[in-house]
């Protein structure tokens, strides 16, 4: 297999404008082998994989499939190549079940004018059948995101590609359902299937897949066997520096002033008596399944959503809120698991961005905005958290998945909070950008702000945390300290009632 | 806190090329465009350029500009409202009515503005609390709104003979040599660019139609926010009913039969998003006056009235191409 080549390309480039995404790119893809590619946001993966699949056109280099110069015009071309891509982003129909949005991919390339229903219902229920128990009759909106992406990397595999490439496909899934699609892609590889791997979590690199590939800055570092490389080299290459320390120091001497004191905090169906304190100068984390109501309990103490019951008391002060706005006049904040979504406006200028929490504070006496104001105000807090820009007055579109994480974070900074419930603080940022927030937490903290963090990533938990709470079903199922705060333990905590006896 | 940081060790964007921004600003190449036509225009009719046909040509675009304000602003907030027609004629149409029922001319045109408020609540109450979409619910009302005038009036115009002059005056009158609607326009326009521009209630429109969950998840109340835009755009149809009443000394049922539409492509021409978050006052009233300048121009050589329909849609079709374009490319 060593010199079984599917694709090769070479000294291939793309510029948007002034940027030069892909710089003299030469890559290698073999045959029936899980390539991965790893590194930062903004280092050109992205941009590789939408020329592979045709979506843009380089504009120099040149494309081998197969021993054959190709120009890939059009995704679909793609498709008749044999090239398949499994988007990060679901695009699926929801109104229609899953079988037929399977099809709809198949039918695409199919040569005859009849569909072969029976042959494409076969071919969909055994690819499911490898894939996980979902019933393909099912309508799309039914299923979780997790199984939403399941269809779509199911679509993919019905259009017998030759080369597949997943884009962090494993963003969504649990553990157990990542394993299940590592199984499949292996399956997959020994069919002669070359699979291009995108993810950020370099454990599933080294566990799953045979060669990888470094970028950074649009150009190609380095590509090595995975069993002939360290974790720490492809870190190295990808951030282009040494990271030493990759989790900030933690908190050095506890205190006794409790910032935050929530008593029996219920809600109708999400969940019921949490009681939790939060110490001044200690960072607070929260585990807990997806599902199991994490989210749902902070936004709750925010008066973001849900009717809910119980006391919260922020600084010794038993507060009233009506609504969010009330929770913010309080400055206690909530940083959206959803950044795109809901965290910034992705086509306003940043400076708006920062100021949309605290407008008055960006305007004068009656009302009018200060835009002399409000860009010191985004300047010194893009400043003092590293944002990295062209201008403020950039739609924060234009940024990379951190800076654009930096900006939703200044816009809580704006306030002056006294507490912030960071949801999911560093999903899709990349290294060099998850360790900055994770020294500004930190940083925070030590200012006498009160930090909950809400994570799935439980190695983020332990080293940035000085305590963890578990949510199981709605309910605080313990918590752990210190050299408690395993992953063992916490999985313990979040999992061992489960219904479905399931221990992700 | 330090002003004096530079973020931006490569070269700032924001200071240096401020002609460069403003010939990427889509208001400029409207300008542009429209001074094109006014020296076609003086060259192809000698009629164009007198100070009569400048005078005809500013009225006609100068009430329908207070309607496209209220349009950009609701579709900034991420609304869209197709009554504006009817409810503009249904103002008209009660104010003319209660006047000939023997009420003073103010007073009937104050209660007319306040049913035309009232309505756009009524709409900002089915969109926001019953949570409908703005394009069915405003539907609803141009139908509705339609029908009211046409039942008050019996399908008939009403002559109000009878109006005092000083009534008449803002409709008809000037100071100096500018038209009163000319300078009500004006005020209405620099007024409402201005707060569109600087005030934080104004910010949150823009907010709340760039993206709704994520205003609310700034403390932003999105509801309210699209409550007011749908009302402002209603009081607004009710303001420019009573000016068009002045002017033509009557009130006239079917009066702005598809203006909705016209003020839509205004607007959106403006550069006015039909997803919300972006759109300008200046934009806006650059597109109506465009469109107003096409069809005089049209009439003054003598094209037919038809050819004016399809060649107004081109232009829309047009400018929101090129739009699409530009900001792709901008991307």
């Amino acid at each position: 297999m060593q010199d079984d080549v599917i694709l090769r390309i070479s000294n291939l480039s793309k510029s948007f404008g002034p940027v030069k995404a892909l710089r003299g790119i030469d890559f290698e893809l073999r045959k029936g082998e899980i390539h991965a590619i790893a590194g930062e946001n903004g280092a050109g993966k992205s941009t590789l994989m939408n020329v592979i699949d045709g979506i843009l056109q380089p504009d120099n280099g040149e494309i081998v499939l197969d021993g054959d110069p190709v120009k890939i015009s059009s995704p679909t071309m793609a498709q008749q190549l044999g090239i398949g891509f499994v988007h990060q982003e679901i695009a699926l129909c929801p109104d229609v079940s899953v079988a037929e949005n399977i099809f709809m991919a198949k039918t695409n390339v199919s040569r005859s004018w009849l569909m072969d229903y029976r042959k494409l219902e076969r071919d969909a229920v055994d690819v499911f059948r490898q894939l996980s128990d979902i019933d393909p009759s099912v309508l799309v909106k039914h299923l979780s995101i997790s199984n939403q992406q399941l269809v779509e990397i199911a679509k993919a595999l019905t259009l017998e590609c030759r080369i597949l490439i997943l884009d962090e496909p494993t963003a969504a899934l649990t553990e157990a359902e990542a394993q299940t699609l590592f199984g499949i892609m292996r399956k997959l590889a020994d069919q002669g299937i070359s699979i291009i791997y995108i993810s950020h979590r370099l454990v599933e690199i080294f566990d799953n897949c045979d060669r990888v590939s470094v970028f950074r800055d649009g150009q190609h570092i380095v590509t090595q066997n995975v069993a002939e490389i360290q974790p720490s080299d492809v870190v190295n290459a990808m951030v282009g520096r040494v990271l030493d320390n990759l989790y900030p120091q933690k908190q050095e001497a506890p205190s006794d002033e409790v910032i935050l004191d929530v008593r029996n905090l219920t809600e109708a169906t999400r969940f019921r008596d949490v009681s939790f304190t939060l110490n001044k100068g200690e960072i607070l984390g929260v585990a807990g399944l997806i599902g199991a109501g994490r989210s749902e309990i902070v936004k709750g103490i925010c008066q973001l959503e849900g009717d809910v019951t119980g006391e919260v008391w922020l600084n010794g002060e038993k507060l009233k809120l009506r609504n969010y706005q009330d929770s913010i006049s309080h400055g206690m904040v909530y940083l959206s698991e959803d950044r795109k979504g809901v965290g910034v406006f992705l086509d306003l200028p940043i400076a708006a961005n920062i100021s949309a929490l605290n407008l008055e504070h960006v305007a004068n006496g009656i009302g009018l905005i200060q835009s002399g104001t409000e860009e010191a105000q985004a300047k010194a807090l893009g400043h003092k958290l590293n944002l990295k820009c062209g201008s403020l007055s950039d739609p924060v579109s234009s940024l990379s998945g951190g800076n654009q994480q930096k900006v939703a974070l200044a816009k809580m900074l704006s306030v002056n909070p006294r507490l912030i419930f960071f949801d999911e603080p560093t999903r899709g940022v990349d290294v060099g950008a998850k360790s900055e927030i994770h020294r500004i937490l930190r940083e925070l903290a030590t200012e006498g702000v009160g930090i909950v963090v809400i994570s799935s990533e439980l190695p983020e938990l332990i080293g940035v945390c000085d305590r963890v709470l578990v949510v199981r079903e709605g309910r605080i199922s313990g918590q752990v300290t210190g050299d408690e705060m395993t992953e063992v333990n916490i999985m313990h905590l979040a999992s061992v009632m489960d219904a479905q006896g399931s221990v992700a | 806190m330090d002003n004096t940081v530079n973020l931006t060790p490569a070269g700032s964007s924001d200071s240096a090329p401020l002609l460069k921004r403003m010939l990427r600003m889509r208001e400029t190449g409207l300008i542009v465009i429209i001074l094109g036509l006014f020296v076609i225009m003086s060259f192809a009719s000698p009629y164009f350029l007198t100070w009569a046909n400048m005078r005809a040509m500013s009225m006609a675009f100068a009430v329908d500009g207070l309607l496209v304000i209220g349009m950009t602003i609701l579709l900034i907030s991420g609304g869209i409202d197709l009554s504006v027609g009817s409810v503009t004629a249904l103002a008209m149409v009660i104010a003319g009515w209660l006047f000939l029922s023997g009420i003073d001319p103010w007073v009937a045109s104050a209660m007319a503005i306040a049913l035309c408020t009232a309505i756009g609540a009524f709409m900002g109450f089915f969109v926001t609390r019953v949570g409908l979409h703005h394009f069915i619910v405003s539907l609803a009302i141009m139908v509705i709104a339609r029908g009211a005038c046409l039942l008050f009036t019996g399908g008939r115009p009403l002559g109000l003979y009878t109006l005092p002059t000083e009534f008449k005056f803002i409709g008809q009158g000037s100071i100096g040599p500018i038209p009163i609607v000319i300078v009500i326009f004006l005020v209405f326009v620099i007024a409402f660019d201005f707060m569109l521009r600087r005030t934080t209630m104004f910010r949150k429109v823009f907010y709340t139609g760039s993206n709704e969950k994520a205003a609310a998840y700034s403390g932003i109340r999105t509801k309210k926010v699209i409550f007011l835009t749908t009302t402002l755009c209603s009081t607004l149809c009710g303001v420019a009913g009573i000016i068009y009443m002045a002017r033509f000394g009557s009130a006239q049922p079917t009066f702005g039969l598809g203006l909705e539409l016209t003020i839509i492509a205004a607007a959106v021409i403006g550069g006015a998003s039909l997803n919300g978050g972006s759109g300008s006052i200046l934009g806006a009233i650059l597109g109506v006056i465009l469109l107003s300048l096409v069809s005089s121009s049209l009439a003054l050589l003598d094209v037919s009235v038809y050819w004016q329909d399809i060649i107004r849609g081109s232009i829309l079709l047009a400018a929101v191409t090129i739009d699409h374009y530009l900001n792709k490319r901008r991307g």
